[in-house]
């Protein structure tokens, strides 16, 4: 897909995947796109990304300020192209295919 | 109707500003509740809540927010400029625009939940104190939810939202297009039956006509009018138009009379139409009724009074042009804004539409006497069913503003309506009610006039012939003969031999007088003339009197003589 993440398969000096993620508190749903989300990146991205996680009741207005109205929503920050998810992440084979990640078969 | 008793009072109800859907809810909208508007494409939720939250802002002090899930606010902003909604004014504290579209590139994986709005809400109505939330096409969001299960979920979170935090709610949702059965299609459906108000939103066309229609379909712990009202979207935004206010109609009841501008129709009413009353004029295609209501109109503007004249037939310029022809001349109230003429030749839409506009003319205008010409348009193909309301609200509305209505209907039209469709009745509604017809007598026709009823006015009972004329208007007197009502050359047949008749008998008498003259000074002369006779037989006789005496003196004289000449000596004797 595009040329970045290719280079991120290369191992050292590959990017580091930024994320975030917006929970709403203990909900289920947001529980278990935790969760899917730190196994999906144990798997695929090993030591290289970063996720920040945001309590929509905590912080509502940031929430309002980036338009995240549903959650649990991921938002890929880096690499560039910021992508947005939205559900539990339950699907690997969504995510690698918006990460633009090739998943080893 | 049904029982409506409490509705004056509007505790708890959180008013629209949509006059009649307030006067239908007896308040507007459950206050710190939730409802439901469903309805199908451009049946006008958007805008019912938009109206919603402007009239909170402006009139009630709640500020409100507007979730817009399928518009973007600045769109949305600018769809509503046409109703004179300052948004963008509004916009600085009373009003929040959250786009919550779904973005088109989102992609979604496993289910969700509303949380992350619902909290984003909750700290911006916070801040702003927002008491009203309008959720638009909230089937949007639903839609991305996987199943019905997680549907009723976000349904019902929304709904204990809403409640705990007691702001007035409303939540708009398309209803299928199969506008016949009320039920929205799920899962909009489970909605009707969690909220405490459900309205829905109609859009009929019938024979090319678009008929909209709101009814209520249920409102928890309040008496509501469960008929369905005919509504507009018209220039100021929402307009439910309802058959009957439910109160007493404020209309100011006149003892003034206004002119029906032909003098002899007014004496014939006894001084005129009453101000505020509803006159209706019937009759056949050019029975001059037109020509009724140009005379109503001229004096009305003669008076100085703002007056307008719908006419559904012809053109304004048209009309006056026409009327001009009787000496009825409107050009000059035209110049100085005081007539206002209204072609609706050119309107189109539904009955309802028709009324509407007309109603935010005549405000503009600020009219006392309207005329519509003819009102039977009303009635024209597509609006069979609502004409007759449209027409009762017409009266009601006219006489709670007091203007004086002056309205002309084809007969024709409703001999028609008698046979198929719904008739306008509107002359069981009219004050005044005056009927023109043609009678056709000996090869002509001519105008008819008589006053069928006109309430609390006496008037003539009698048929009076309308002439229109280049000097004006005006009514004879009718003739009857034979139990026949003689009218136009007939009447003036029998007029002018009357006059001949008349004209005969005076040289008659005169004549007569002359030869009695006469006759007089003939036996006068024939007296004289005898006097005169008589004087010359007096005298006649008189003569003979003394003639005889004479000669009988001369005899006796001569006789003496000759004795004296014999010398008699015989004694005389």
């Amino acid at each position: 897909m595009s040329r970045p993440v290719e280079a991120a398969e290369e191992g050292p000096g590959a990017p580091v995947f930024k994320f975030r993620l917006y929970v709403a508190a203990d909900a289920f749903n947001s529980m278990q796109a935790v969760a899917n989300l730190m196994r999906f990146c144990r798997e695929h991205l090993p030591d290289r990304y970063e996720i920040e996680i945001v309590d929509v009741f905590r912080e509502p207005r940031r929430a309002l300020a980036e338009g995240v109205l549903m959650t649990p929503t991921l938002i890929k920050l880096a690499p560039a192209p910021v992508k947005r998810i939205v559900g539990t992440l339950s699907e690997a084979s969504t995510l690698s295919q918006t990460f633009g990640l090739q998943v080893p078969a | 109707m049904k029982a409506l008793v409490s509705l004056a009072s509007s505790t708890g109800k959180a008013a629209s500003g949509i006059e009649g859907f307030d006067a239908i809810t007896g308040g507007g909208l459950p206050h710190g509740r939730t409802t439901m508007l469903g309805g199908g494409p451009g049946s006008g939720k958007t805008i019912f809540g938009m109206q919603f939250l402007v009239h909170g802002a402006l009139h009630c002090g709640e500020a409100g927010i507007f979730v817009a899930f399928e518009e973007t606010p600045a769109r949305i902003v600018a769809n509503m400029a046409g109703f004179g909604w300052d948004l963008e004014a509004l916009q600085q504290e009373k009003l929040f625009f959250l786009d919550a579209q779904p973005l088109p590139d989102l992609v979604q994986s496993g289910t969700f939940d509303i949380e992350g709005m619902l909290a984003a809400i909750g700290a911006q109505a916070a801040d702003m104190g927002a008491r009203r939330i309008v959720f638009d096409a909230l089937d949007v969001v639903l839609a991305l939810l996987p199943d019905a299960a997680a549907q009723r979920r976000e349904m019902y979170r929304l709904h204990q939202w809403l409640l705990s935090r007691e702001i007035t709610g409303l939540i708009t949702a398309k209803a299928g297009d199969d506008m016949a059965s009320s039920c929205l299609p799920r899962p909009s459906s489970f909605m009707e039956f969690m909220v405490d108000c459900s309205i829905v939103l109609n859009h009929r066309v019938e024979l090319g006509v678009s008929q909209r229609n709101l009814r209520v379909q249920k409102y928890r712990g309040s008496t509501f009018d469960e008929d369905e009202a005919p509504f507009v979207i018209g220039n100021t935004g929402f307009n439910v138009a309802i058959t009957r206010l439910l109160g007493p109609v404020h209309g100011v009841v006149s003892l003034e009379r206004v002119s029906s501008g032909v003098d002899r129709l007014d004496t014939m009413l006894g001084g005129g139409y009453y101000r505020g009353a509803s006159v209706l004029v019937t009759g056949f295609p050019g029975t001059a009724k037109t020509t009724l209501s140009g005379a109503f109109a001229e004096a009305a503007c003669a008076r100085g009074e703002q007056t307008m004249f719908v006419s559904f037939d012809s053109d304004g310029a048209e009309v006056i042009r026409n009327l001009t022809s009787v000496g009825i001349r409107l050009q000059r109230f035209v110049q100085s804004g005081v007539l206002s003429m209204t072609s609706a030749r050119t309107m189109t839409g539904s009955a309802e539409t028709l009324l509407v506009r007309v109603k935010s003319l005549a405000k503009a205008h600020g009219t006392r006497c309207l005329v519509i010409d003819p009102v039977s348009t009303l009635a024209k193909a597509g609006n069979e069913l609502t004409a007759h309301g449209v027409a009762e609200r017409l009266i009601d509305w006219c006489k709670a503003d007091g203007i004086t209505l002056f309205c002309t209907s084809l007969l024709d039209e409703m001999g028609s309506q008698a046979n198929g469709g719904k008739p306008l009745h509107i002359s069981t509604l009219a004050d005044t009610w005056i009927h023109l017809n043609y009678l056709v007598q000996a090869g002509e026709r001519n105008r008819g006039m008589s006053i069928i009823k006109s309430r609390g006015t006496a008037h003539s009972n009698q048929v009076r012939e309308l002439i229109l004329a280049d000097s004006g208007v005006t009514l004879a007197d009718v003739y009857t003969a034979g139990g026949e009502v003689l009218m136009g050359t007939m009447r003036w047949e029998k007029e002018s031999a009357e006059r001949v008749a008349k004209e005969v008998s005076e040289v008659a008498a005169k004549l007569k007088r002359v030869s009695l003259d006469a006759e007089e000074a003939v036996l006068e002369v024939r007296a004289k003339s005898l006097q005169t006779e008589l004087v010359a037989k007096q005298v006649e006789k008189a003569l003979l009197a003394r003639t005889t005496e004479s000669r009988e003196r001369e005899l006796a004289r001569g006789r003496t003589r000759m004795r004296e000449l014999r010398g008699s000596d015989e004694s005389a004797g």
